[in-house]
């Protein structure tokens, strides 16, 4: 059977690769730091050597709109073309291409409907920024086949949390039952606290610190059971308008399992949002 | 009211290089085409099976005309469509998170909940 070597739960900041790249006065003075913190979190997946990524994100209303809104995707491709014209002119991200684990997919689609999980496909899929980002930090080489699966964080209704969360133990059960040598890490991102287009955006920090901490603490010791305690779609509202991305991380902690602490932790408040960055290598793996 | 179509018109213009500056040129004249010939459209369709009924109210219609991103939060148009779009039109003509920042404070009188956005 495959082995699951690393997961990995990561905020997707699409302004990493414009600072992190700028020169001279365009470098903003927070990026030498930055740049430090994700070499670190991206030796964390290097040392496990994976041979195929799942990558957990959503789409940013690019390929995927209201007259037909999947609530769980998973892309089933040989190869991904990512990044949109919009990404581009905000953020100043590159297009790309990526190859995809077809076999996986077919995998994870088959066996996830049987599951309980009645899972959207594409055949064709663009990727955003929210599986380009975690490449770019992490694999910048992009030489890894990838299985991508979107989550609807962004287009109510949304599924319940504790969906994410049971979505992630899935994708967990399914991956060590993949008939298969492969070593397979899965790479989530989403958010904390987030506001776009509201007035807490762009502020010196996340809009909420308070659900921030709270946050990294919940996802560090893997207690699902107090998050979901305390995390409803409606209490997501509250700490910033997009922060149902959070979402994403919760589906992560179901991968990594109930009370499964994090081998890596690390976060860098900065303007607009904390980011934070965290690792579990399952099975005592590589701790 | 329509949330579906202000988020259609913010998501269309938004992802074509050109009508992002015909829209930021001559944003009344672009709304006025865009509803006579671009609303119905089925984005997985052909023309020729476009819809029949949508059509903006006079206060939506107004506000895209005026570029008034405060008045299309108040209906609930999604935001991150509203401000990416916004974004693309204006942080030209800004210092760097300027625009950012000016847009929050124009949105400062807001108080939770915010309008739905449900569509």
């Amino acid at each position: 059977m495959a082995e699951l070597v690393a997961v990995i739960a990561s905020t997707h900041h699409p302004f990493y690769y414009r600072a992190s790249t700028a020169t001279g006065e365009d470098r903003p003075p927070f990026a030498d730091e930055w740049v430090r913190k994700i070499e670190s979190f991206r030796e964390t997946l290097t040392r496990a050597n994976p041979d195929v990524l799942v990558m957990v994100g959503s789409d940013h209303f690019h390929q995927l709109w209201f007259d037909n809104m999947p609530q769980f995707l998973v892309g089933k491709a040989p190869f991904y073309d990512a990044n949109f014209y919009n990404e581009q002119r905000e953020f100043g991200l590159p297009t790309m291409l990526l190859t995809g684990q077809e076999d996986l997919s077919a995998y994870v689609l088959r066996e996830g409907m049987d599951a309980g999980f009645d899972l959207a496909y594409s055949n064709e899929l663009r990727i955003d920024h929210s599986i380009t980002c975690p490449i770019i930090t992490l694999r910048p080489q992009n030489d890894l086949p990838i299985v991508p699966i979107y989550t609807n964080i962004f287009a109510p209704p949304l599924p319940q949390p504790t969906r994410f969360v049971q979505l992630g133990r899935t994708i967990r059960q399914l991956i060590e039952s993949w008939p298969s040598n492969q070593r397979v890490a899965v790479i989530g991102t989403g958010h904390l606290s987030l506001e776009l287009g509201g007035p807490r955006q762009f502020g010196p920090h996340g809009p909420d610190p308070e659900f921030d901490h709270k946050a990294v603490r919940w996802i560090a010791d893997g207690d699902i059971e107090g998050c979901l305690g305390e995390v409803s779609l409606e209490s997501l509202h509250l700490p910033g308008n997009a922060t149902h991305g959070f979402m994403d991380f919760m589906l992560m902690m179901g991968v990594a399992g109930e009370g499964e602490k994090a081998d890596y932790v690390d976060t860098y408040d900065l303007f607009h949002t904390m980011e934070a960055y965290f690792t579990w290598y399952p099975n005592g793996g590589l701790r | 009211m329509s949330k579906y179509l202000l988020n259609k018109f913010l998501y269309t213009i938004d992802r074509d290089p050109d009508l992002v500056e015909r829209y930021r040129e001559d944003p009344r004249g672009t709304v006025a085409w865009w509803e006579r010939e671009q609303a119905g459209r089925i984005l997985n369709c052909i023309d020729g099976e476009s819809s029949t009924w949508l059509r903006f109210d006079d206060a939506e219609r107004e506000a895209l005309a005026t570029h008034d991103y405060p008045a299309l939060f108040d209906m609930g148009a999604h935001p991150f469509l509203t401000l990416t779009l916004f974004i693309g039109l204006f942080e030209r003509d800004y210092e760097p998170m300027g625009f950012q920042t000016e847009y929050a404070r124009r949105l400062s009188h807001v108080t939770m909940p915010y309008p739905d956005i449900t569509t």
